[in-house]
């Protein structure tokens, strides 16, 4: 008998073993000076990365991270069937633009902040439904791109909010197989997109919580699971201010987050002594933090099984001037490594 | 759609106004204020100086023997030069982070909103970029400031 894939609402469970057999790393200088500094592969001072502007060193570093994640397992491009990859930019120029560089069948993906976990979810599913024997995937942000297309010209001088998060310059990649060693993809759950009617553009982590929230509590009921059966959940970029309220929304629906709740935004600054408000955020967020320190646990054996959640405002500077509500996404996957 | 229905929507949309607002009260509850007290000593201390500067400049320029309109317009032109300066270096932004509205409002933080799209936005070219977006940020402001002149002026006109 055929096993049921789709597990309740929204989740869903893989058959095939999903394996994380590759990871990279690509980060700026911010990131490089916070204390995750010994995980990433790559730390670039230069926010240029030796290119004429901060759009092509973002591409680079997307491009870069795929092809450090491909060389790590001495895989070709034509090894690969697919290459998932996207980011904050208007159009995802960056992904569109490292995938020009790369022989792989490409499909765009744009999920604001949510882009890597919503890769690893199609990938997964590409996989696990026989389409695909590997697929390589990667999703970027760099500060300089994002506040030019979001905010204000990088020299402008402008004092931002305690709730302000800061977008992280990095690019993280992974390759998953439908065999091998590593750890795996074994179950997710795709995300509604909510909105709680949010419009404040310097406080994008209490705009996402409810989408976290629902993805969540949603992920709980569907698999039967409770926050405390996981060793880690993890959310992508919530920062200080959305993981508390996050958690206040979680109690609310009577689910208790303990010690192994965890923000990549928190994770990848030190908050304290680095100027960057409620923590880090965009796609590259998640990205490197998982493709560093988390599969490093992983390995380590530090963590068996992980909840992992990446959230992401679905709004444009458009959206924001006409006065729109910022919706929110979450996509969650379960990496276990036994 | 029956009436039924019709109610059925307006109690879903009140349900999902209260939501809101409930989740509004929350985020209020977590989000971190700003530190006003420490904002406006620090605007008023970066504001002072940057003032006080100026008038240095000004007496100085009055010193070696300008008259006061010209002094005044030679003093705005030194202001307006060192904003561009210290933005060009990357040091205006750093100004800006700590003095807030002490170095926005003076007329070296005119300078800053001009120069920084200026640099942002060279890389789309010198039409598109700089020739375009050069008043993304001053542009409003002088827009409206012309417009305040202006309308306060025929007021000043009437009541005369």
């Amino acid at each position: 008998m055929e096993i049921e894939k789709k597990v309740g609402q929204q989740s869903i469970r893989f058959v095939k073993p999903i394996v994380i057999t590759s990871s990279a790393s690509v980060v700026g200088n911010t990131e490089g000076a916070g204390p995750l500094a010994d995980t990433f592969d790559w730390i670039v001072e230069d926010l240029l990365f030796g290119e004429q502007s901060w759009e092509k060193a973002e591409c680079k570093m997307l491009r870069e991270s795929a092809k450090l994640a491909l060389r790590k397992v001495n895989l070709q491009e034509q090894d690969i069937d697919y290459f998932l990859a996207g980011d904050l930019l208007n159009q995802i120029i960056s992904a569109n633009f490292a995938a020009r560089g790369i022989a792989i069948p490409f499909f765009g993906l744009f999920g604001a902040c949510s882009t890597f976990v919503e890769a690893m979810l199609v990938a997964s599913i590409l996989i696990d439904g026989g389409f695909a024997r590997r697929v390589l995937l990667a999703s970027s942000s760099h500060h300089n791109t994002a506040e030019r297309q979001y905010r204000f010209p990088t020299e402008q001088g402008v004092q931002r909010p305690p709730s302000a998060q800061w977008t992280v310059t990095g690019s993280g990649a992974l390759v998953l197989e439908e065999s091998g060693n590593g750890p795996r993809v074994t179950m997710g759950t795709i995300g509604k997109v909510v909105d709680m009617g949010m419009t404040d553009a310097n406080d994008m982590g209490s705009a996402m919580a409810p989408a976290a929230a629902d993805t969540l509590v949603t992920h709980f009921q569907d698999t039967g699971t409770k926050p405390d059966s996981y060793d880690l959940i993890l959310t992508g970029d919530l920062g200080a201010v959305g993981k508390a309220a996050l958690v206040n929304l979680l109690q609310q629906r009577g689910y208790q987050m303990g010690e192994n709740y965890q923000d990549c935004g928190m994770l990848i600054y030190d908050l304290e002594r680095q100027d960057v408000h409620s923590g880090g955020s965009g796609c590259g967020c998640a990205a490197v933090v998982f493709s560093g320190l988390i599969l490093r646990r992983l390995w380590e054996k530090k963590y068996q099984k992980i909840l992992f959640l990446a959230t992401g405002a679905l709004m444009s500077p458009t959206s924001a001037q006409q006065g729109e509500t910022i919706p929110g996404i979450a996509h969650a996957v379960v990496v276990e490594f036994n | 759609m029956t009436q039924s229905q019709g109610q059925g929507n307006v109690q879903q949309q009140k349900m999902q106004q209260d939501m809101q607002q409930e989740y509004k009260q929350l985020v209020k509850n977590v989000k971190p204020r700003p530190p006003v007290l420490k904002n406006t000593i620090l605007a008023f201390l970066v504001g002072g100086a940057i003032c006080f500067f100026g008038q240095l400049i000004l007496w100085l320029l009055k010193k070696q023997g300008l008259g006061d309109k010209e002094a005044a317009a030679a003093t705005a032109a030194t202001m307006v030069f060192l904003g561009a300066l210290l933005t060009g270096l990357g040091v205006y932004d750093v100004i800006g982070k700590y003095g807030g509205a002490g170095s926005i409002v003076p007329i070296t933080g005119f300078a800053n909103s001009i120069v920084a799209p200026a640099m942002e936005f060279k890389r789309e070219g010198f039409v598109f970029g700089v020739g375009a977006r050069l008043f993304t940020v001053a542009g409003p402001v002088l827009v409206y400031g012309f417009l305040v002149s202006a309308v306060i002026g025929l007021i000043y006109y009437l009541i005369r």
